[in-house]
């Protein structure tokens, strides 16, 4: 590969080399300094609109707007000279100027930029004693609301749209100070991708209708995880008020999907916040199932399977962790799942991105670690096999089905009416509640870490099976989900080389796949 | 004395010469007067040739910037495997400015000549003349000129039988000042919104269409063919003043002066002859207060800088203004200066794209506390406010319609300071009462 | 007491227009017309390029760009109906809404107002009966509004009458100038 030719400047005083053609801002990223910006962004087309990440640089005439203009040998930039920041402040004070300063009342207080930057450098008070602009909100259709009154018109929503899902569905309408954003009636904003310009948005003109009033941006607790919703494996952040889940948002990845995900993995979190759980460990004692401890209920799952032949009807929600374990538990046995399909709908800007047709985690991982994939999910379930129930929640499959099983042992977040005659019920953390990794459809191995707390008496699904293993005299328990991966790694070739160290918060691909580098080159620390 | 009335003896009538003289409009009539002869002694030159021919005559761009034409045309590299275009840029808006309009309804046939005379130069086929949507009488008399053309064979794929083709299309905007900055042309041409892009790159790099683009005025292009038929020491002899600026000026003449209209003359001559002299001075019993020379984006001249100025692109600067397009509005002694800034500013603001933060409010934000001032609700806290705002809006923008309306604030503040303290100090405006004839 | 001639920045008020009450859509890209579109594309490389030229036929022959219309045009450029829209309401020409028989545009930018624009103005609401800028005579014959530089500016005040261009426009020259058009 040809040698790319770098050049060197000096940013705030900081030596940067950077490949030629580097923007001004990327090359500030890269030795930690952030420019302030807004209609910036590394996904869309420069616009160099909102006149935010104006810099001085020395010998030019006039101050340059970074994010539009490209590094040249021996550039000397000032981010916060007094040139600089007072057009900074110029600008803030501009913007607030028609705001309608209603942060007590708006969804994007204690994440929004326009507050963030004003309190770091804008001023304090504000000059203007005109009458402010007014238009009234408008339902943009989708998960989407815009409050033009808010609206700073850095036009990433309409650039989104046009160059990302390939769908013009937005405009700015008028001119001057009467612009606003605008959509054509009766064409509403429905494409599967189109909340991701709440996520854009960098003040509270674009606001998601699931997430209205529900919480302070401050009141949330963040995790790190993997959209569970289809085999994409989106990279997100799961936030929580008062262990709830209330709001999943995308969290950047080049390998996989960019910045972005699909509506319908977005809003799909609910399910997570489930409240018919099985809470406690349960075996049945004559006639019906009562709570007793763990130690109990997993000797009694060991004895109901040592010396028999297994079946596992496996859910693809589950962890690589989980799923491997299930393989050493039945290990003269067999195992199956099936996932719910829909409709693909793919992001077109972006290459290989998509709401997949099969819509769980980790169908990649169940199928390389040995489970069939069946639309009749106990078809393989043999007379008088024990039947393990491992996440599944046997949704419209019939008692009947299951009799052929000689016992039943549910090891998952709920205990399905169909499998009421199970034998012993070992209650588990469901994906939100517990750490692991999931391999995505392009065979990427990514970490998920726990985002609420489990109920009850429920455990970590890897630290059942361990014990469970340990009952049967195979395995000592673990401590770690990572101890679990690194057993796994050691002993399956696909996953050969892989740790939780290695894959940290980015995945990486399986050994048998090969590593095609990033899709959307991405720079350090992008929003 | 200027179109609508008969040429001043010391006007130089190179381009106006046949404004008002109807026949000129004709194919057959402008041939009569010499048209196409030009384009004809193009067409057997080599296009580098033209070009050094207009840089040598120091021709710079009439539409308000005065960049050198001939440098302009040389920026279009032959032989890049890419269609190259020319656009006449005739979205005349500049306010105080209608010398464009004049030249194509009377002498459409010379603007089409000069496309063509352009358009062969830089190596472009195609000609687009972006023709601002109010301009009814121009649109009639351009539509009518190049289909006479067309069909005379001066234009198509047979350029006057040279085997050249050369097309010239007429495409009428719908009512935006700002399409007459030239990127924002190219994207109004291209079906957009008349947004202003940011340069790099630049039009000649990759213009409309992503194609190598000139963009030059009506007049510029104009002034072409008689550069052509004279030669570059013709046009540069043209000149009172500085080298620098050479050949005529068409100046747009308006506001409270006798004689209103568009006069021609030589770069250099002198702005008192001529306000007073060639355009008869102030109205009955008036007297002159102040002059903006050059389009409503320039400094507002004193009476004082402005008889002490010679109209050239140096001469203007260095008399605390600009000559821009040449606009030139005369206000008396009867006028408010905060009601004619503040009517400015409300200008921009209505013209504002809404792409840059500073222009799209600041442009808003100026017009609004100017008529405050102006309806006597101003404070002094409010002048200062304006200065800043000013100073927020200038050099900071992709295009500069933000410079332009600080320019008439500052200017206006600098040099009639008086006029606004008094509004603001409750004194209402009472125009200077006329002397007695 | 003199009405507010210098309208708010926003675009006037133009409540007074019915759009629901003319009536269902017909399309304009048939025929002869269609043909004239045909011959417009080949003028330039890109579909979208005839946008503008297009909304002004549309105008031409419905009188105003309803949104039927622009979903037309956006249908035949391969463009989105938002897309049209966006660029419809960039344009002050194009009207989104029906409008006088008679749609009458004063200049009183600077140059113009320094000479008296703002009294052919008050002229020309007092005469039509509208007495407000932006509405409709009661009997639908005339709009006045304000515009900006006409590019006339020599020949103050200058009037667009629908698309007839009228130079050096007085007060006193008002009654006979809707004379002529009434």
């Amino acid at each position: 590969m040809a040698e790319q030719k770098m050049v060197s400047l000096t940013i705030e005083g900081r030596p940067v080399t950077v490949p030629e053609g580097t923007l001004i801002l990327e090359a500030a990223k890269t030795v930690g300094i952030l420019i302030p910006h807004y209609c910036y962004h590394p996904s869309l087309p420069v616009a160099g609109v909102c006149r935010m990440c104006l810099v001085e640089v020395e010998k030019a005439p006039k101050l340059a707007p970074s994010c539009a203009t490209t590094v040249a040998e021996g550039q000397v930039v000032h981010v916060h000279s007094e040139k600089s920041l007072d057009a900074r402040k110029g600008v803030l004070e501009m913007l607030l100027i028609n705001h309608p300063l209603d942060c007590p009342i708006c969804d994007q207080s204690g994440e929004c930029e326009l507050q963030d930057y004003t309190f770091q450098e804008g001023r304090e008070d504000s000059r203007y004693r005109e009458p402010k602009r007014f238009n009234p909100a408008e339902d943009f259709g989708g998960d989407v609301i815009y409050v033009p009154n808010r609206c700073i018109l850095c036009t990433r929503c309409v650039r989104f749209m046009d160059d990302v899902a390939h769908d013009p569905a937005l405009n700015v309408s008028e001119r001057g100070d009467r612009a606003l954003i605008g959509k054509f009636e009766g064409k509403d904003l429905t494409h599967p991708w189109a909340a991701n310009v709440v996520d854009l948005c960098p003040v509270g003109a674009l606001l998601s209708k699931d997430f209205l009033n529900k919480a302070r941006a401050w009141e949330l607790d963040r995790t790190a995880s993997i959209c569970p919703n289809c085999t994409q494996g989106c990279n997100v952040i799961m936030e929580t008020r008062e262990n709830q889940l209330v709001r999943m948002r995308p969290r950047p990845n080049e390998n996989v999907n960019a910045f972005f995900m699909c509506d319908w993995g977005r809003l799909n979190y609910r399910w997570m916040n489930e409240k018919n759980r099985a809470e406690q460990p349960m075996v049945r004692r004559g006639n019906g199932l009562v709570a007793t401890s763990w130690e109990d209920a997993i000797s009694g799952a060991a004895r109901a399977l040592t010396g028999k032949s297994v079946f596992v009807a496996a859910s693809p929600m589950l962890s690589n962790e989980a799923l491997y374990l299930l393989t050493q538990v039945m290990q003269s046995g067999s195992g199956a799942f099936r996932v719910t399909e829909g409709e693909e709908a793919p992001l077109p800007g972006v290459e290989d991105l998509a709401l997949r047709r099969e819509r769980a985690a980790n169908v990649n991982g169940a199928e390389t670690l040995g489970f069939k994939r069946t639309k009749d999910l106990l078809g393989g379930l043999k007379q008088g096999d024990v039947l393990i129930i491992a996440g599944e929640d046997l949704a419209g499959i019939d008692a009947s089905a299951v009799a052929r099983a000689s016992e039943v042992i549910v090891i998952s977040s709920v205990l399905p009416e169909a499998a009421s005659n199970a034998s012993v019920v070992l209650p588990i953390a469901n994906f939100s509640e517990e750490e692991g990794t999931v391999t995505n459809l392009r065979g990427r191995v990514q970490r998920f870490t726990q985002a609420r707390q489990a109920p009850g008496e429920t455990r970590p699904s890897w630290l059942v099976l361990g014990d469970l293993l340990g009952a049967l005299g195979k395995q000592s328990s673990f401590f770690l989900p990572s101890e679990v991966f690194a057993k796994l790694a050691a002993s399956t070739k696909a996953f050969a080389g892989l740790s939780y160290d290695t894959i940290g918060f980015k995945g990486l691909p399986l050994a048998t796949v090969p590593d095609t580098g990033p899709k959307t080159p991405i720079t350090i620390g992008a929003t | 004395m200027g179109y609508p009335h008969q040429p001043h003896e010391r006007e130089s009538t190179v381009l106006s010469r046949y404004f008002g003289d109807a026949e000129a409009r004709t194919l057959a009539g402008w041939k009569k007067r010499g048209g196409y002869k030009a384009l004809e002694k193009a067409l057997g030159m080599a296009p580098a040739d033209i070009v050094n021919v207009v840089k040598e005559s120091g021709l710079r761009g009439r539409g308000g910037a005065g960049f050198p034409t001939g440098m302009k045309w040389s920026f279009m590299k032959p032989g890049d495997g890419k269609p190259h275009y020319l656009c006449c840029n005739a979205d005349e808006s500049e306010p105080g400015t209608f010398k464009d309009r004049e030249l194509m309804r009377w002498t459409p046939h010379a603007l089409v000549e000069g496309c063509a005379i352009g358009a062969y130069a830089i190596g472009a086929e195609t000609a687009y003349v972006y023709i601002r949507g109010e301009f009814t009488e121009p649109l009639h008399w351009m539509d009518s000129a190049v289909k006479e053309a067309y069909a005379a064979g001066i234009l198509g794929k047979n350029a006057m039988g040279t085997g050249k083709r050369i097309d010239v299309h007429v495409h009428k905007g719908a009512g935006a000042y700002i399409c007459g900055e030239e990127t924002a042309l190219m994207n109004s041409l291209e079906g957009r919104r008349g947004n202003p892009r940011i340069k790099p790159p630049f039009p000649a790099v990759s213009g409309v269409f992503g194609s190598p683009t000139t963009i030059n005025n009506v007049e510029t292009l104009i002034a072409a063919a008689p550069i052509l038929m004279n030669g570059a020491d013709w046009y540069k002899k043209m000149c009172l003043s500085n080298p620098k600026s050479t050949g005529t000026k068409l100046y747009s003449v308006c506001g409270n002066i006798l004689r209103p209209g568009t006069y021609e003359v030589v770069m250099g001559f002198p702005f008192k002859e001529f306000l007073y002299d060639l355009c008869g001075g102030p109205m009955h019993g008036r007297k002159f207060k102040a002059v903006i020379p050059g389009g409503a984006s320039v400094p507002i001249q004193t009476m004082e800088e402005a008889e002490a100025t010679l109209m050239d692109y140096e001469g203007f600067v260095a008399q605390g203004s600009m000559l821009g397009s040449g606009g030139v509005i005369v206000i008396d002694d009867a006028q408010s200066m905060v009601s004619v800034i503040a009517r400015i500013a409300r200008f921009f603001a209505h013209e504002s794209c809404a792409q840059c933060t500073q222009c799209r409010e600041g442009t808003a934000w100026t017009t609004k506390i100017m008529e405050r001032i102006r309806d006597g609700q101003g404070t002094m806290e409010d002048m200062d406010t304006l200065l800043d705002i000013a100073e927020q809006m200038t050099g900071k923008t992709i295009c500069v319609l933000s410079d332009s309306c600080a320019v008439p604030v500052v200017s206006g503040i600098k040099k009639f300071r008086g006029e606004f303290e008094a509004l603001i100090q409750g004194r209402r405006f009472h125009p200077v009462v006329a002397a007695v004839a | 007491m003199t009405p507010d001639l210098v309208g708010g920045l926003e675009s006037p008020d133009y409540a007074s227009h019915d759009k629901a009450a003319h009536g269902p859509y017909t399309p304009v890209f048939t025929g002869a017309v269609r043909s004239e579109l045909d011959e417009l594309l080949t003028r330039y490389p890109t579909k979208m390029a005839a946008l503008l030229p297009a909304l002004w036929i549309v105008q031409r022959v419905h009188g105003w760009v309803a949104e039927e219309a622009m979903e037309e045009i956006a249908g035949l450029l391969e463009l989105t109906p938002a897309y049209v829209k966006g660029v419809v309401t960039f344009y002050t020409m194009y009207h989104q809404h029906p409008v006088g028989k008679y749609f009458i545009q004063v200049c009183t930018t600077s140059p113009c107002g320094v000479c008296g624009a703002e009294d052919v103005v008050r002229a020309f609401l007092r005469h039509t009966n509208t007495g407000e800028l932006g509405v409709t005579s009661p009997d639908g014959k005339f709009t006045v509004i304000e515009v900006e530089c006409l590019g006339a500016c020599g020949f103050a005040t200058p009037v667009m009458v629908n698309e007839e261009f009228i130079e050096s426009v007085t007060p006193d020259k008002v009654p006979d100038l809707l004379a002529r058009l009434a």
